[in-house]
């Protein structure tokens, strides 16, 4: 199990995460660097993403949507505020409309990993902050609909592949 | 407990606010009079007496008359609520992490071979 910690906090609306990793640094931030290797996890088994645009420097922005059981393709945006690779990224995260565009009527939640390296070992620490208690419940409810199930069909996947 | 949608609003609506969160968390410590409340904020009883009525409608507090007072105490179980929609999320997290898991190790066994 990789996940060695989560804290969630109601009242400050933020939850950390932190994992450890049997790998240096490097392939690490790789995860979120290289587009073909952050679909292959960003998304649920159900929801799998693809992404479309992908600039990591200060003010670049990510663009992904993530294909549904249905066809359906909800879309998704970062906002990039903050890189120092390989040890840290800060984003916005949101909701887009059809054409990818931001979509202001939807809440947007803020991302800062950290990536610190000990003895060959990468400790990854990712803090969600949420807005406002209503933009979590909304954020939350959308999210949900992307199902949280199956993650192990994937894993099989990949492992097979 | 069962949540309706029209219910999470008000809980989460009762939340958004920092006075009502602070109220909330020293009722949920001990039985508090609304004066006794009323004196922890820089603002008048009526206005404590009216974010007591918000979270009271959430039903996050439940309130009981003793003579002349009105005693609140947190309603913990509505509390929980809030918890289970982060346990939501941290699952979103959970699942992304160990996929994130497999594909560095796929990819450290492919750089071995």
């Amino acid at each position: 199990m990789t996940v060695t910690s989560i804290h969630k906090d109601t009242e400050a609306l933020t939850m950390t995460v932190i994992a450890e990793f049997d790998s240096p640094i490097g392939p690490v931030w790789q995860m979120w660097e290289n587009p073909r290797l952050l679909e292959k996890w960003w998304g649920p088994p159900t929801y799998p993403a693809t992404v479309v645009d992908h600039d990591l420097s200060p003010g670049g922005s990510v663009t992904y949507f993530m294909t549904g059981p249905e066809g359906d393709q909800p879309r998704g945006w970062w906002r990039v505020t903050s890189v120092d690779a390989p040890n840290l990224l800060e984003f916005e995260d949101g909701f887009a409309d059809d054409q990818g565009n931001p979509n202001p009527a939807l809440p947007t939640m803020t991302i800062r990993v950290t990536l610190t390296e000990t003895d060959g070992h990468t400790r990854m620490t990712m803090e969600s902050t949420f807005q406002s208690t209503e933009a979590m419940e909304e954020i939350i409810a959308m999210g949900a609909e992307e199902g949280i199930k199956e993650a192990v069909g994937q894993i099989d996947a990949l492992l097979a592949a | 407990m069962v949540v309706d949608n029209r219910h999470a609003d008000l809980v989460f609506r009762a939340l958004s606010d920092s006075t009502r969160r602070d109220i909330l968390r020293r009722t949920m410590l001990g039985e508090h009079s609304v004066t006794a409340l009323a004196n922890h904020y820089p603002m008048s009883f009526a206005a404590i007496q009216k974010h007591v009525a918000v979270l009271e409608r959430a039903r996050l507090v439940a309130k009981r008359r003793e003579g002349r007072e009105h005693l609140v105490r947190a309603n913990i179980e509505t509390v929980r609520v809030a918890q289970a929609l982060l346990d939501r999320f941290e699952e979103t997290w959970k699942g992304r992490i160990e996929r994130f898991g497999e594909v560095l190790a796929e990819m450290k066994q492919g750089a071995n071979q």
